[in-house]
């Protein structure tokens, strides 16, 4: 089921005018900056579908910009956060693409700083409910309705058994985890869903695990 | 861990089993997955509740939308109603402002909640805090307003879709006023079973309704949608206290519903490219809007 909860229906409280353009934009903004890990200096924001027609309309690309600083689906900041951004010295590009997604309401946010690089794409699934679709070009499927790690890894032998220990140790439980590749033997990615938000020294834990090189998550 | 009802019929052969309202059962469903309490639970939809009461009374003071294509109505309507002169009904047409005020709120950026989504958020509140007048509820009951509405968005949003993007507007001003008419009947004394007659009623009267916002703003035709959305779930509502029946069940309407969607044109799915936004005047005001001509099909 896609909606599990009666405020999915009822809510979010949102700055208007549109739940999926402005409050999905602004959600998926916000975790694409969450995944980063920090605040991006640029984004290239490539805007799919009904989101590529009329972004202007909607503030959806203030809502994702907003959601890049941080700013949740209520923040009146969201209206000036082209501003906001100046004078946080984040640089950003709005691209209506032409392309046909599988979804209409698609964003793709290519962002990064001097220490890296990273791309998310996120589709708003409509009354402010969004999913994650992609990360660096990993295919997957991430709600942003419950705490996430995404670990990058090397596709070796052991490389789960070693974060799910890890995860144990701590008494994290995992609620889903999905693993994907883009190529057998080379880099994977895994997505578990946990039931509790997860502290930074998990994270730096996990990041020490052989073969894994880089680990991002999603508090709720 | 499964859900308590997957569709309505479900819903509301639970809630005669238990004898239970429908909100009941939603407010036990929310416990069950979520693992919070009733009081967090009934916390959350009372500051949803607060959202929808400050929305309709800044609207009710009269706004203006960015655009400059919506905003005022609401207080005209509500002049109208002080002059005594109304021919459909002052509950009525109170439900109505109330709905357009929420929306003229929502179209100038101002706050409001998603019922289901932002561009149908003023059915729900506008019928609420109409009939509101009328059933003298407790703030109890006007939460619980608010679960119902949820319970049978609940199963739209799973078994379709609540969105103009994915299914025009007949998912979203559609679903909110199908998701009011059952509330409305609760709130009044009506069985699970006559909610669901209302929601079927109501949303028959919604297919294939389009999503064709001008200059993909959420103002023309979302504001005043609502409020035909509104009086659609306010009829709906009588007419199931009435004791009248859908001859479609209620869950088959909302699967024609999901099949409209389904082959609707693009063009006429929140892509601003057909419908009202390719007349001439909707794409004269989209060109005054953005300074310059927007490409239409």
């Amino acid at each position: 089921m896609k909606f599990t909860s009666v405020f999915d229906i009822i809510g979010p409280v949102m700055i208007g005018p549109s739940s999926s353009h402005t409050a999905g934009a602004a959600r998926i903004g916000r975790v694409a900056r969450d995944l980063f890990g920090r605040k991006p200096k640029w984004a290239k924001i490539h805007l799919y579908g009904s989101f590529a027609e009329t972004f202007k309309g909607h503030g959806t690309d203030v809502a994702i910009v907003g959601g890049l600083l941080d700013f949740d689906t209520f923040d009146e900041r969201i209206k000036t956060a082209f501003e906001h951004a100046k004078n946080e010295g984040l640089e950003f590009e709005m691209i209506p693409e032409t392309a046909n997604k599988e979804h209409p309401n698609t964003a793709r946010i290519v962002m990064g700083d001097e220490m890296g690089e990273m791309s998310v794409e996120g589709i708003s699934i409509g009354g402010g409910k969004i999913e994650i679709s992609e990360v660096n070009g990993f295919k997957l499927r991430l709600t942003g309705g419950m705490p996430a790690i995404l670990v990058v890894h090397d596709d070796r032998a052991g490389c789960i058994a070693n974060v799910a220990n890890c995860l144990a140790m701590h008494h994290v439980n995992i609620g889903h985890m999905e693993v994907s590749r883009i190529e057998r033997g080379q880099t994977a990615l895994m997505v578990i869903e946990v039931d509790q938000n997860i502290d930074e020294r998990i994270l730096q834990q996990i990041s020490l695990i052989p073969n894994i090189t880089k680990v991002s998550k999603i508090n709720n | 861990m499964d859900v308590l009802f997957h569709n309505v019929r479900e819903l509301v052969e639970l809630a005669e089993k238990e004898n239970k309202l429908i909100s009941e059962i939603m407010i036990e469903q929310e416990m069950k997955m979520t693992g919070r309490t009733r009081e967090e639970i009934f916390a959350q939809m009372d500051r949803n509740l607060i959202v929808m009461e400050q929305a309709v009374e800044r609207g009710l003071n009269g706004v203006q939308s960015v655009s400059g294509l919506t905003g005022g109505d609401a207080v005209l309507l509500q002049n109208y109603i002080a002059s005594g002169k109304s021919l459909s009904g002052d509950l009525l047409l109170d439900a109505v402002s109330k709905a357009v005020a929420t929306n003229e709120v929502n179209a100038a950026m101002g706050t409001i909640c998603a019922t289901p989504t932002a561009g149908s958020a003023g059915v729900v509140p506008g019928t609420l805090f109409a009939v509101k007048n009328k059933l003298n509820p407790t703030r109890e009951q006007m939460i619980r307003f608010l679960f119902t509405s949820g319970a049978f968005g609940f199963v739209v949003a799973n078994n379709a879709f609540i969105s103009g993007a994915a299914g025009g507007c007949q998912a979203e001003v559609g679903s909110a006023a199908g998701m009011a008419a059952a509330a409305i009947v609760e709130m009044a004394g009506g069985t699970p079973a006559q909610c669901s007659e209302a929601f079927a009623i109501t949303l028959k009267n919604m297919l294939g309704l389009v999503c064709d916002p001008v200059a993909g703003l959420v103002e023309v035709p979302c504001v005043k949608r609502n409020a035909m959305g509104a009086a659609n779930a306010m009829v709906a509502a009588d007419m199931a206290l009435a004791g009248i029946t859908s001859r479609i069940p209620c869950d088959e309407v909302i699967g024609a519903m999901f099949r409209i969607g389904q082959t609707m044109h693009p063009s006429l799915k929140e892509t601003a490219r057909g419908g009202l936004a390719a007349t001439p005047t909707g794409k004269a005001l989209a060109a005054k809007i953005f300074g310059s001509a927007v490409e239409v099909d």
